[in-house]
């Protein structure tokens, strides 16, 4: 049975600035993701909780305020004590290829930089879903 | 017109090939594809124009403008520690730079100290960090306050950061009434589009009101607001979104204002704008002689204005930072040096140029100063400022600023119909109406019904990015956790609590809060102090998580 992909979209930090966030969160739901959006203010503890709660398969944290090396090693770890093994922690925002490099090798997904095409990180998604949870989810609507 | 011809250029263009484009603003609205007289032939020139420095300052708001003296130029600038900050102002000021402009850090913009755990990761990475006067008097170490103007953008706990910069003005023996400069303490926007905000709206309208009252008073030279449509392009608006909602704020204060009793006259002349500087060259030049034209119509036939100062919008223009890409940055510079030229042929008074760089990261001094001599090119090279308002009288430029009144009006109305600024942030109007623009905007590049050069069109495959970055060390958070610390065990401690005291009994009893916190802040009480303190009285607020 097709099943669709629940997908935390959250504002980690103090940062307001939540265009982007809102664009990604639009467009995944147009995909026919099931979209949670955080709202702002979010601690990584907030934030993992209410993946827990809410049981979803990915985590897409918007990051441009610069604390991206604070708060994504976090929120990994709070997933490790979770044993949240199967959920894929992803995200976007202003980040340098260096710090990109460090957090993927610590286990963070695809992080999307400025001028990302959306398509792609729907398709990363989908692909991601596939592959780990061996199940097709549900078709796109709007491509 | 004759209209034969007009016919016979109508049915050329029907029959003709044309490019397979989208001939639409970077608003999405159709653009007509030729200006003709009878667009415009109501346009009467004394009542719609006028002559510039003269009602309704369509034309400017200075007789002679740019002949008479420049823009500003006005490079915002803050990162890591004050010690950093106040070398980078410094360079600026040297480069030639008539103005500063303060950049502060994210928690700083929260009303956090440097020590908060919420402050952890963000201490000085987006701005200067300042928690207490000690770090705003190393920010304005050797730069005198009655020589410079300084702009700070700060909103949520502006009341604080003008007490700081009163107090170090002191200590230099600058009186208040010297100084020059603008803080931005636009709180409406924070709710509509930054989100930068800590208290409800009516509570932060009333500090604003308190800080308007202290100024028009004992700050003449002072800009006590900056209303600002920048942030509601930058989260996604369009021209005419930002138009509208930044002109209905400006007139909220107004009126909040006038219901404290305060003269018209006495404050207007002292509130400033500051407006985006996106991609659409003639939508952005209409906006701000519209946005002048509706501001005089409104402060003299509405709130009944008497002095022509009261009439006259002077803003600051940023380039659209929205618009930068992190491909090929240093296209970068031709996309700023456009939008600068549609600020200037929009009469600014005051403009920033975006560094190559900010989409990556914080601008590195190279980029900067790129910046800084596009806008002295324009001004002391390419010959545009020689002449005012030259775009005046084209009937495409006429009519798009005409549309740009007429839907700003409309947009009044709807904000009126929902009871004003406040409810309709409340029942979350304009968050929604900027959210679905953003949504539309990036869907046209998804699409490619808009071309984004280097990101969805005439890309680099193999580009590597060789601009250098600046990088703010983790050792600024420790410094600046360490000198907080060390100040709170110098300073008097019995003072410090007893003005705290002082000012929540202030803000309980409605009295303007702008003495104790000028005294709090002498007195080395911290920008979280003074706000926790608030924050007992009037309490946080929280948007609804709707998108």
């Amino acid at each position: 049975m097709e099943k669709k992909i629940r997908i935390l979209v959250a504002k980690a930090g103090l940062d307001g600035h939540d265009r982007g966030a809102k664009v990604v969160a639009s467009f995944f739901r147009d995909a026919g993701f099931e979209v949670i959006y955080s709202g702002l203010r979010q601690t990584p503890q907030m934030i993992v909780q209410t993946a827990l709660q809410e049981d979803v398969d990915v985590i897409a944290i918007s990051m441009l305020s610069g604390a991206h090396m604070t708060v994504f090693p976090r929120v990994l770890q709070l997933m490790k004590e979770n044993n949240m093994n199967d959920v894929l922690l992803t995200g976007g925002g202003i980040m340098s290829d260096e710090d990109i490099q460090k957090l993927q090798e610590m286990g963070v997904g695809r992080l999307f930089g400025p001028g990302s095409s959306l398509h792609e990180a729907v398709a990363y998604v989908r692909e991601w879903y596939e592959k780990t949870k061996g199940a097709k989810p549900e078709k796109e609507n709007h491509d | 017109m004759d209209s034969k011809s007009f016919k016979r250029w109508q049915q050329e263009v029907a029959s003709a090939k044309l490019r397979d484009a989208k001939f639409i603003t970077a608003s999405g609205d159709p653009v007509e594809m030729l200006g003709t007289p009878e667009m415009i032939k109501d346009l009467d020139y004394d009542r719609d124009l006028g002559m510039p420095g003269q009602y309704p300052y369509t034309r400017g708001v200075h007789a002679t403008m740019y002949r008479g003296r420049l823009w500003t130029m006005r490079q915002f600038a803050g990162f890591g520690s004050p010690e950093d900050t106040n070398q980078r102002f410094k360079y600026l000021l040297e480069n030639g730079q008539t103005g500063l402009s303060v950049a502060f850090d994210l928690p700083t913009l929260m009303g956090r100290d440097a020590d908060d755990p919420w402050s952890e990761g963000e201490v000085g990475v987006c701005g200067v960090s300042v928690s207490s006067l000690r770090d705003m008097e190393i920010l304005f170490d050797g730069i005198p306050l009655d020589k410079v103007s300084t702009s700070m953008t700060i909103n949520s706990p502006a009341i604080i950061l003008l007490a700081f910069y009163i107090a170090v003005a002191e200590k230099q023996g600058v009186k208040p009434e010297q100084l020059r400069g603008t803080i931005q303490n636009d709180i409406l926007k924070e709710y509509i589009a930054q989100k930068e905000y800590i208290f409800p709206p009516s509570p932060s309208m009333r500090i604003i009101v308190d800080m308007i009252e202290y100024c028009t008073e004992s700050m003449p030279q002072w800009n006590t607001i900056s209303i600002s449509g920048y942030h509601i392009r930058e989260a996604g608006s369009t021209a005419l979104q930002e138009l509208a909602f930044t002109l209905a704020d400006g007139f909220a204060y107004i009126e909040a204002a006038m219901e404290r009793g305060l003269d018209i006259d006495a404050f207007a002349p002292r509130l400033s704008f500051f407006f985006n500087a996106h991609n659409d060259f003639f939508e952005e030049i209409a906006k701000y002689r519209a946005a002048r034209r509706i501001y005089a119509r409104r402060m003299k036939e509405k709130y009944g204005a008497k002095k022509e100062r009261s009439w006259m919008l002077r803003f600051h223009t940023q380039t659209a930072g929205c618009t930068l890409t992190a491909q090929q940055p240093e296209n970068n510079i031709v996309r700023v040096a456009y939008q600068a030229l549609a600020a200037v042929l929009g009469g600014t008074q005051s403009l920033h140029t975006n560094s190559m760089d900010e989409t990556l990261a914080l601008p590195s001094e190279k980029a900067v100063k790129i910046a800084l001599r596009t806008q002295q090119i324009l001004a002391y090279e390419s010959g545009v400022p020689h002449t005012i308002d030259p775009l005046a009288g084209s009937y495409f430029m006429e009519d798009l600023t005409n549309k740009m009144e007429q839907g700003a009006e409309e947009y009044f109305k709807k904000i009126e119909e929902l009871g004003g600024v406040i409810p309709a942030i409340e029942k979350g109007f304009f968050q929604r109406e900027i959210a679905e623009a953003a949504y539309r905007y990036q869907l046209e590049i998804e699409n490619n019904d808009r071309y984004i050069v280097g990101v969805n069109a005439f890309q680099d495959k193999d580009e590597k990015i060789e601009i250098p970055l600046l990088q703010i060390s983790p050792e600024v958070e420790k410094e600046q956790v360490r000198r907080l610390q060390e100040l709170k065990r110098e300073r008097d401690n019995n003072k410090v609590q007893s003005l705290l005291k002082e000012l929540k009994q202030a803000a309980i009893e409605n009295k303007n809060l702008m003495p104790v916190i000028i005294e709090a802040a002498k007195a080395y009480a911290t920008v979280g102090e003074m706000i926790n303190t608030l924050k007992d009285v009037f309490g946080e607020y929280q948007e609804s998580t709707d998108f």
